[in-house]
C-alpha cells in the first residue's frame, strides 16, 4: 500500500483505539470486531463477547482512575507524606477478604452466564434428521462428505489471479449448506491438527487424527462465509480456506441433484476400461497435477526442498535421510538426484503414499485421474518419458498391492 | 535493622580468581549471576531479531523474503529463546545476585551445582542454536514448523532439527531444575538468624514458588519431548492414532508444563515489582502476607488448569466446565496483587525513577492482559478467540510486562548495587517512553486483528488486515530499535557513573541495602542478625 495511503488509514485508526471496539462498527470496510453472526450460536457467542468486553472495560476504568488519581496526587514533589500506618488500617487488615470476595462476584456472574451459552454450543443435539458433514482436514485442502447424501466435496484454495479481494479466502468448491436446517459437523484429520473454524457460524473445532470431535449449527441467513484452517498445520497453513455458502433449502436440493449427477458421470467416465489418448491424459493429468500435487510438488515440478521432492529427473534433492532413503528403495533416487523410476513403482507411491513422510495416501482419486497425473508427470517438464498409463494400469496396481497384503 | 558485617574482609579470605578461570570455574553467586544475565540478554537480542523479522514479512500480505517454513521456524524460535534462553536465566541471574544479599548469606547453599546448572543451559542454548542452523546445510532436513508447542503428528514430519530441540529442552530442564533446588535449599537453610518465612523478603517468596513450580513441572515437559523421541526413531506410537497412541496426549503434557510456565515467567518479576513499588512510594508493601499467599495461590491454581490452552480438541462438557472456572478464579489472586501494589502506592510519596516507572507501567498493562484473560477464559468467547491474533496480543501483553518490564525494572533498581554507579537516569527515560510507545502500537492492534477473524501463526493474510498489520509491524521497529539502548545504559552504567552508596536509593530497606556498592566478593562473611 502507498504511503499516503497508509497515513489516511492511522487517522482513522487513532479514532478506533480510542473507541476501544465498545462502539457500534463506523468504518466498515476495516473490521475490529467479529463478523454479523450468521446463527443463533454465533449470536450467543457474540453476546457473551462484548458482556464480558463491557464487565472488564469498566473494571479497568476504576482501576486505572485509582491509579491515575494517586500516580497525580501522592507525590513526593507535590509534598505528599507518606501514610506509614496505612497498611495498618481496616482496609489494610480485611483487603484480603474483601478483594477475594469482590472479584469473586464478578467471576461468577461471568461464569454463570457464559454457563447457559457453553451447554446450547457444547451439547450436540441427537436429532436423526440432521445434515450430517463430516470434515477432514487434509495438508492443505479440506474435504467435505455429506454422509446420508453420499457426496463429497473437495476444497482448495484459489490462487491470488483468481481470489482477488478474497485473497487466500476462496476456494474452487465451497461447502454449500442449507439454513433453518439444524447440521451436525464431525471433524477430523487425515494427517497433522487442523481447525475447521468459521466465524459466522461460531464453531471452531480441532481436526485430529484418530478423533472425531463434533459441533453443530442452524445457519439463519444466506451468505458467504469465509473462514481458515485455525490449527498450525505445517509449510501452507496459511492456504487453508474455508468457504461456506448458505442456501435455501430448495436451492440446496437443487444443488446436491446437480452434484450427485455430475459425481456420477465422472465415475461412470474414470471406471470405464478405456483407453485413453496421451494428450487427453496429459491435459487432464495437467489439471489434476495443479489441483493435488503442486501444493507440495510444485507447479514446475521442482518441489520445495529439503521438505517436498523435485519430480523432475535429474534435479538434485538435499534432504535428510528419511526422505530420501524411501525414495531411493522406490527407484525414484540415485546419486543425490531425483530420476524416474518405474511405472508399477510410480503407481504405487501415488495411490499408497510414503509412510512417515509427507507424502500421503491418494488413493481416494479415482483411476483414470490417476492414471492422468502419472502420465503428465513422466512426460512434462522435460521428463519426455514417452510412458502412457492408463486406467486399467491404477486398477492393476491397486490389486497387485491387495494381494501382497492379503499374503 | 541492626546489622554487623565486615567489609574489608578481603584481606583474611582467598583472592578473588582471575583470568578466564574466574567465569569458567566460577562458584560466586554474583559472577554466576552476571553470566546468567549475559546469556539472558544474548538470548533477548536474537529472539528479538527474530519476531522483527516476522513482523517485516506480516508488513504487507503476499510472501515478501521468508518461506512459510522458514517463517513458521522463526516464530517457534522467537518463542523458545525468549522463553528458555532470555526470560527465565535473566531471572535465575537475578535470584542468583540478590537472594544471598537479601537473606543475609554468604553465597549460594550449593555453589558447584550453581556453576553446573549454568554451563548446562549453556550447552542448551547451544543445541538450540544448532537446531536453527541445521537446515541451512545440505540434507539438514526441514526446520522446526510447529510453533513453540512441538505438537504431533506435525513435529513428526519435521527433519533432524526436531531432535536437537528435544535435547535443548532436556538439557534446559536439568539446568532449570538444578537452579531450582538450589535455590530452594538456600532459602530453607541459609537465612540470617531471625529472619522467620515470614520476613523473608517477597522477591524470595516469588523465587521459592517459581522454584517448587520448576521441579514438578519440567518433568512433564521432559517426558512428552522423549516420547515423541521415540515416536520418532524407535518405531513407538505414543502420539500415533494409526498405531493406538494419542496426539492430544501431548498436547496435556505441554500445557501441564506450559501454563504454570507462564508464573514462572511472571512472579520472579512480580517479586521485583513488590520491592520497587514500596522503595518509591516511600512506605512499606501493602499486605506482605496476602501478596505471599496470593503467589502460593496463583502457582497452585496454576497448575491445575492447563486444558484451557486447549478448549476446542473436543472435551467433554463437564471437562471444559471445570477448567473455565479454575481459569476465571486465577484472577483472584493476580487481583489481589494488583490491588496489593496500588494500595502500596496509595498516600505514599512518589518519585518517578525507571524502575518505578516500569513497575507503573507492569500495573496498567498487565491489569490489561488480567482483563483479556478473563475474556479468553470463557469458552463460548474463546471459541471465537483461540488461535487467532487475539490470543496473541493477551499473552505479549501479560509476558512483556509481566515477565520483561519486570526484569527491566530489577535492572535499574540494582544496577547501581551491582555496579556501584548510578546509570544514566535521563537515557534511563528515554528507553522507558520509546519502549512504552513502540510496545503498544505493536500489540494493541493485534487485538482488532484477532477479533476480526485473523489466526496466529500465518505467513500471509487476507487484504482486510493489512492496516493493522502495518502499524503493529511499525510499533514493532520501533519498539526493537529502542532495546539497543538498554546494552549502552548498562554499558554505561558499568564503566563509570555518579557513585552510588550502599542504600542508593532515599527509602531503601533490606539487608541487600546495607552493603557497599557494589557488594564485596564474599557477601556476607558473618551472619547479619534480623529482629
Amino acid at each position: 500500500m502507498r504511503v499516503g495511503g497508509w497515513l489516511r488509514h492511522s487517522g482513522r485508526t487513532g479514532a478506533l483505539l480510542l473507541a476501544s471496539g465498545l462502539s457500534s462498527p463506523v468504518f466498515a470496510e476495516m473490521q475490529y470486531n467479529f463478523p454479523e453472526p450468521a446463527s443463533a450460536g454465533a449470536r450467543d457467542i457474540y453476546d457473551i463477547h462484548m458482556l464480558t468486553m463491557r464487565i472488564t472495560a469498566v473494571l479497568l476504568l476504576i482501576v486505572y482512575s485509582i491509579i491515575c488519581y494517586s500516580l497525580f496526587v501522592h507525590r513526593k514533589s507535590r509534598g505528599a507524606v507518606p501514610d506509614q500506618k496505612f497498611h495498618l488500617g481496616t482496609f489494610g487488615r480485611w483487603a484480603w477478604v474483601m478483594v477475594p470476595v469482590l472479584v469473586l462476584g464478578v467471576d461468577l456472574s461471568i461464569a454463570g452466564s457464559a454457563e447457559k451459552v457453553l451447554h446450547s454450543l457444547w451439547l450436540v443435539p441427537k436429532d436423526q434428521d440432521m445434515l450430517q458433514i463430516k470434515v477432514v482436514g487434509h495438508q492443505w485442502w479440506w474435504e467435505f462428505e455429506y454422509l446420508d447424501q453420499k457426496l463429497t466435496v473437495e476444497s482448495r484454495a484459489l490462487p491470488p489471479e483468481k481470489a482477488g479481494e478474497h485473497y487466500l479466502r476462496d476456494v474452487d468448491n465451497r461447502l454449500v449448506l442449507p439454513t433453518n436446517t439444524k447440521i451436525r459437523f464431525m471433524h477430523t484429520s487425515a494427517d497433522v491438527n487442523h481447525a475447521f473454524w468459521v466465524p459466522e457460524l461460531g464453531m471452531k473445532k480441532d481436526a485430529i487424527a484418530g478423533y472425531v470431535t463434533e459441533t453443530w449449527a442452524v445457519i439463519d441467513r444466506e451468505g458467504v462465509f469465509r473462514g481458515q484452517c485455525a490449527e498450525l498445520c505445517g509449510t501452507w497453513h496459511a492456504r487453508m480456506p474455508i468457504v461456506v455458502e448458505a442456501v435455501s433449502s430448495e436451492r440446496f436440493k437443487t444443488w446436491l441433484g446437480e452434484q450427485q449427477t455430475v459425481a456420477a458421470a465422472a465415475a461412470a467416465e474414470a471406471g470405464a476400461d478405456k483407453v485413453w489418448p496421451k494428450e487427453d491424459l496429459i491435459e487432464r493429468g495437467r489439471n489434476a497435477y495443479n489441483k493435488s500435487c503442486a501444493a507440495c510438488h510444485q507447479l514446475d515440478g521442482k518441489g520445495l526442498p529439503p521438505a517436498f521432492p523435485p519430480i523432475v529427473a535429474g534435479l538434485p534433492f538435499p534432504a535428510a535421510a528419511a526422505l530420501t532413503k524411501p525414495l531411493e528403495e522406490r527407484g525414484f533416487f540415485k546419486d543425490g538426484k531425483v530420476v524416474l523410476g518405474s511405472v508399477a513403482s510410480h503407481l504405487d507411491i501415488i495411490v499408497h503414499g510414503i509412510p512417515g513422510t509427507a507424502m500421503q495416501p491418494w488413493g481416494q482419486l479415482n483411476n483414470l485421474d490417476i492414471a492422468a497425473i502419472a502420465t503428465y508427470e513422466r512426460n512434462a517438464w522435460g521428463n519426455d518419458s514417452g510412458d502412457v498409463v492408463q486406467p486399467a494400469d491404477v486398477e492393476k496396481a491397486r490389486a497387485a498391492q491387495a494381494t501382497a497384503a492379503a499374503h | 535493622m541492626s546489622t554487623a558485617i565486615s567489609i574489608d574482609h578481603d584481606d583474611h579470605h582467598h583472592d578473588i580468581p582471575h583470568g578466564w578461570r574466574r567465569w569458567l570455574l566460577s562458584t560466586n553467586h554474583k559472577d554466576i549471576g552476571t553470566l546468567y544475565m549475559i546469556f539472558a540478554c544474548i538470548m533477548l537480542f536474537s529472539g528479538g531479531l527474530m519476531a522483527m523479522l516476522v513482523r517485516a514479512e506480516l508488513f504487507t500480505p503476499g510472501i515478501q523474503f521468508l518461506q512459510p517454513d522458514l517463517y513458521n521456524n522463526l516464530v517457534t524460535n522467537h518463542a523458545l529463546f525468549m522463553v528458555f534462553g532470555a526470560v527465565m536465566p535473566a531471572a535465575a541471574g537475578m535470584a542468583n545476585w540478590m537472594i544471598p544479599l537479601m537473606i543475609g548469606a554468604p553465597d549460594m547453599a550449593l555453589p558447584r551445582l550453581n556453576n553446573l546448572s549454568f554451563w548446562i543451559l549453556v550447552a542448551g542454548g547451544i543445541m538450540l542454536i544448532f537446531s536453527v542452523l541445521v537446515p541451512f546445510v545440505p540434507g539438514g532436513g526441514t526446520p522446526v514448523n510447529t510453533g513453540w508447542t512441538l505438537y504431533p503428528p506435525l513435529s513428526l514430519q519435521v527433519g533432524m532439527s526436531m531432535d536437537l530441540l528435544i535435547f535443548t529442552v532436556h538439557l534446559l530442564g536439568v539446568s532449570s531444575i538444578l537452579a531450582s533446588i538450589n535455590i530452594i535449599v538456600t532459602l530453607f537453610n541459609t537465612r540470617a538468624p531471625g529472619m522467620t518465612l515470614m520476613k523473608m523478603p517477597i522477591f524470595c517468596w516469588a523465587w521459592m514458588v517459581t522454584a517448587f513450580l520448576l521441579i514438578l513441572i519440567m518433568p512433564a515437559l521432559a517426558s512428552g519431548v522423549t516420547m515423541l523421541l521415540f515416536d520418532r526413531h524407535f518405531g513407538t506410537s505414543f502420539f500415533n492414532a494409526a498405531g493406538g497412541g494419542d496426539p492430544v496426549l501431548f498436547q496435556h503434557l505441554f500445557w501441564f508444563f506450559g501454563h504454570p510456565e507462564v508464573y514462572v515467567l511472571l512472579l520472579p518479576s512480580m517479586g521485583i515489582v513488590s520491592h520497587i513499588i514500596p522503595t518509591f512510594s516511600r512506605k512499606p508493601l501493602f499486605g506482605y502476607k496476602s501478596m505471599v499467599g496470593a503467589m502460593v495461590s496463583v502457582g497452585s491454581i496454576g497448575m491445575l488448569v492447563w486444558a484451557h490452552h486447549q478448549y476446542t480438541i473436543g472435551m467433554s462438557l463437564a471437562a471444559v466446565t471445570y477448567f473455565m472456572i479454575g481459569t476465571i478464579l486465577i484472577s483472584i489472586p493476580i487481583g489481589l496483587m494488583i490491588v496489593n501494589f496500588i494500595a502500596t502506592m496509595w498516600r505514599g510519596a512518589m518519585t518517578f525513577e525507571t524502575p518505578m516507572l516500569f513497575s507503573i507501567a507492569i500495573i496498567l498493562l498487565f491489569t490489561f492482559a488480567g482483563m483479556t484473560g478473563v475474556m479468553l477464559a470463557v469458552i463460548p468467547g474463546d471459541i471465537q478467540y483461540h488461535d487467532t491474533y487475539f490470543v496473541v496480543a493477551h499473552f505479549h501483553y501479560a509476558l512483556i510486562p509481566g515477565a520483561l518490564f519486570g526484569l527491566y525494572a530489577g535492572v535499574f533498581f540494582w544496577l547501581p548495587k551491582w555496579t556501584g554507579h548510578m546509570y544514566d537516569e535521563t537515557l534511563g527515560k528515554i528507553f522507558f517512553w520509546c519502549t512504552m510507545v513502540g510496545f503498544n502500537l505493536t500489540f494493541f492492534p493485534q487485538h482488532f486483528l484477532g477479533l476480526a477473524g485473523m489466526p496466529r501463526r500465518i505467513v500471509d493474510y487476507n487484504l482486510v488486515f493489512t492496516e493493522f498489520n502495518q502499524i503493529s509491524s511499525i510499533g514493532a521497529f520501533i519498539f526493537g530499535l529502542s532495546q539497543i539502548l538498554l546494552p549502552i545504559i548498562i554499558i554505561k552504567c558499568v564503566r563509570g557513573g555518579a557513585k552510588a552508596s550502599a542504600g542508593v536509593w532515599e527509602a531503601s530497606d533490606g539487608l541487600e541495602w546495607t552493603l557497599p556498592s557494589p557488594p564485596p566478593f564474599h557477601s556476607f562473611t558473618e551472619p547479619p542478625v534480623v529482629k
